[in-house]
């Protein structure tokens, strides 16, 4: 188990460092980062000023590793647009995306748990079938149109919740539904896969024979085997949805990080872009190998490949 | 009393035709086919389908009901936008950009997934380790930030689109053609091939990857789709296909402001969007069961 750890966090690391760079070099996509950042009817005094400034005049590789210590030490740079430290800006828009992420993988949870343990036990019904119809359905709508459908239907014609912002808890629940709506399948199909195979072996049978109550074997003796894969897909789910919070915290108006990231994309404030996706990137390492490492540890197989 | 037997019917029905059989046998499949193969005619045929040019802006006929409402008329069936522009124009014209994003995207992703799956399940070892580093740390990235950085940079047309999808979208190719390859790897005829001299290169394309047709089939079918969801998500945020180009996302994004009054500028491209979506997805689950009818991936 620990030299599986240990290949794991060296990969994890590996890969960290490699993202990074990549994250770093997006600035420099186009060339010259001081004509992007200076905009149109620059002169070219004022690019070399620019230039100079933010230091682009010195070699790729003193720049990312000035950047990439700075980052490791938790100093990610000014924001050019915002003027204020980048650490800042994503510790006052945190709290808003981790409350989303939290709320939206709550709903998925919420929706996928159920309904795949019941299209599991009842397989080949209308319940399979309807859940079936629900993640593909799903898996086809596009999360800004789902989100302003639901703001017509919720916010403008019943009137039940509120359009856009981020004051109360009400606000997080329709953005939460978009969200946790596209994690959902994976972890729906993969209740159900689990449930399915656990209702199969041996000691469901055993516990049949025994005469206990079937909600019983289900929710405690199946779902427990079941759940565990399901608990790692969570986590990379997560991730994903962290990623993609940027289209549905820009159509509720949350402003979160992805909201951050969706102003600063548009003024070319490259601080703070590289950054957010150098923090997306490092929370989606850290889940996989958290991930990684409970699924080895529940299931021994795993750590000798 | 004789009676004539032919080969069909000793050795009964050819695979080719079992296969046909459950092609159309198959609900799903037939219903994403016969969706698609609408907006494909619709994308082709679009000059001549059109009612209006889908950009010309009439302002004394803005906002024009759809024919359905009181106010509408059979003139502009799904009204006017904001800018007296046709609506159903614009939506025709609209399937040419989500098909020829869904497709090169798919494609040239496809061309990177597949080379670097077949050289990862082919040689293994190192090769294998390279790319499967790849793979995370492309996996780590998150798509549409990337994506919206790269495109803002450089200006959104369809030709950045299409590239920033391909470099971003061909992981699952990677992931799938590489087990594929190494099962096919273990047959005994790319051992002949070996023994007899083949280049590694000439078995890898000759040997290897004809026999991966449906698994492409199906990760391309998958990642069409994907890319013509992220093309309109980038289209929405405006950092997609440019105005005026009749974009679905773009569409959506156009109305949105106008969503409190008129909803059918934002409800009819995205339905449409979710409708092509949901037809290729179709066509991807349903060949998925044809050629693995065990249900195993």
């Amino acid at each position: 188990m620990a030299a599986f750890v240990t290949k794991r966090l060296a990969l994890a690391l590996l890969v960290a460092i490699f993202v990074s760079s990549i994250s770093f070099s997006l600035m420099f996509l186009t060339g010259d980062p001081a004509i992007a950042i200076a905009g149109e009817g620059a002169t070219e005094a004022d690019i070399e000023v620019i230039r100079r400034t933010f230091g682009f005049d010195r070699s790729f590789a003193v720049q990312y590793w000035d950047w990439i210590s700075g980052a490791a030490s938790g100093d990610f740079g000014q924001s050019f647009y915002f003027n204020q430290p980048v650490v800042e800006l994503l510790a006052e828009r945190m709290p808003v995306t981790a409350t989303l992420a939290v709320f939206s993988i709550g709903f998925a949870l919420l929706l996928a748990l159920p309904l795949g343990i019941l299209a599991a036990v009842k397989r080949n019904s209308l319940a399979d079938r309807l859940s079936l119809a629900l993640a593909t359905v799903g898996q086809a709508t596009p999360s800004f149109w789902l989100a302003l459908m639901l703001i017509v239907l919720f916010a403008v014609n019943l009137r039940w919740l509120p359009v856009s912002g981020a004051d109360t808890l009400a606000h997080f629940i329709l953005p939460s539904i978009v969200l946790g709506y596209y994690a959902s399948p994976s972890m729906m199909r993969l209740t159900r896969g689990g449930m399915i195979e656990a209702l199969r072996s041996d000691y469901i049978r055993t516990a049949r024979a025994k005469g206990m109550l079937p909600r019983t074997i289900i929710l405690k003796h199946a779902l427990r085997n079941a759940v565990l894969p399901v608990v790692s897909v969570a986590a990379v789910e997560f991730g994903f949805i962290l990623g993609g919070s940027v289209v549905v915290e820009s159509v509720f108006s949350l402003r979160g990080i992805g909201y951050l990231a969706w102003e600063s994309i548009g003024r070319n404030d490259f601080p703070t872009i590289q950054a957010i996706i150098l923090v997306y990137a490092m929370i989606y390492v850290c889940l996989t190998f958290l991930a990684d490492v409970l699924n080895a540890w529940i299931d021994p197989r795993i750590r000798v490949a | 009393m004789t009676t004539a037997y032919t080969i069909q019917d000793v050795a009964g029905p050819s695979p080719r035709s079992l296969m046909w059989r459950r092609i159309t046998g198959h609900v799903g499949l037939m219903i994403g086919l016969g969706g698609l193969a609408v907006v494909v005619a619709v994308a082709l045929l679009a000059p001549w389908l059109a009612p209006h040019d889908p950009y010309a802006q009439d302002l004394s006929r803005r906002l024009v009901p759809p024919v359905w409402a009181e106010a509408g008329s059979w003139a502009h069936i799904l009204g006017t936008d904001a800018l007296g522009r046709d609506y159903l124009s614009r939506l025709l014209y609209g399937a040419r950009v989500s098909l020829l994003i869904g497709f090169f995207a798919a494609l040239g992703s496809g061309l990177i997934g597949t080379t670097l799956g077949l050289l990862a399940g082919y040689f293994g070892g190192r090769v294998d380790a390279v790319v499967s580093f790849l793979v995370s740390a492309r996996l780590a990235l998150p798509v549409v930030l990337v994506a919206l950085a790269v495109v803002s940079l450089f200006g959104g047309s369809l030709t950045v689109v299409i590239v920033v999808l391909s470099l971003l979208l061909w992981d699952r190719f990677a992931v799938v053609v590489r087990s594929a390859t190494k099962q096919v790897r273990a047959n005994d005829y790319i051992k002949a091939a070996r023994a007899v001299g083949c280049s590694t290169g000439r078995i890898l394309v000759r040997e290897v990857l004809p026999n991966l047709g449906s698994t492409l089939a199906v990760v391309g079918s998958l990642e069409v789709a994907h890319a013509i969801l992220l093309e309109s998500a980038l289209s929405f945020l405006g950092l997609g296909v440019q105005p005026p180009t009749p974009s679905w996302g773009l569409m959506v994004a156009e109305g949105k402001g106008m969503i409190f009054f008129d909803a059918r500028l934002v409800a009819i491209p995205g339905a449409a969007i979710a409708l092509l979506v949901l037809c290729i997805n179709l066509i991807g689950d349903g060949f998925q069961d044809v050629v693995a009818p065990q249900g195993a991936s």
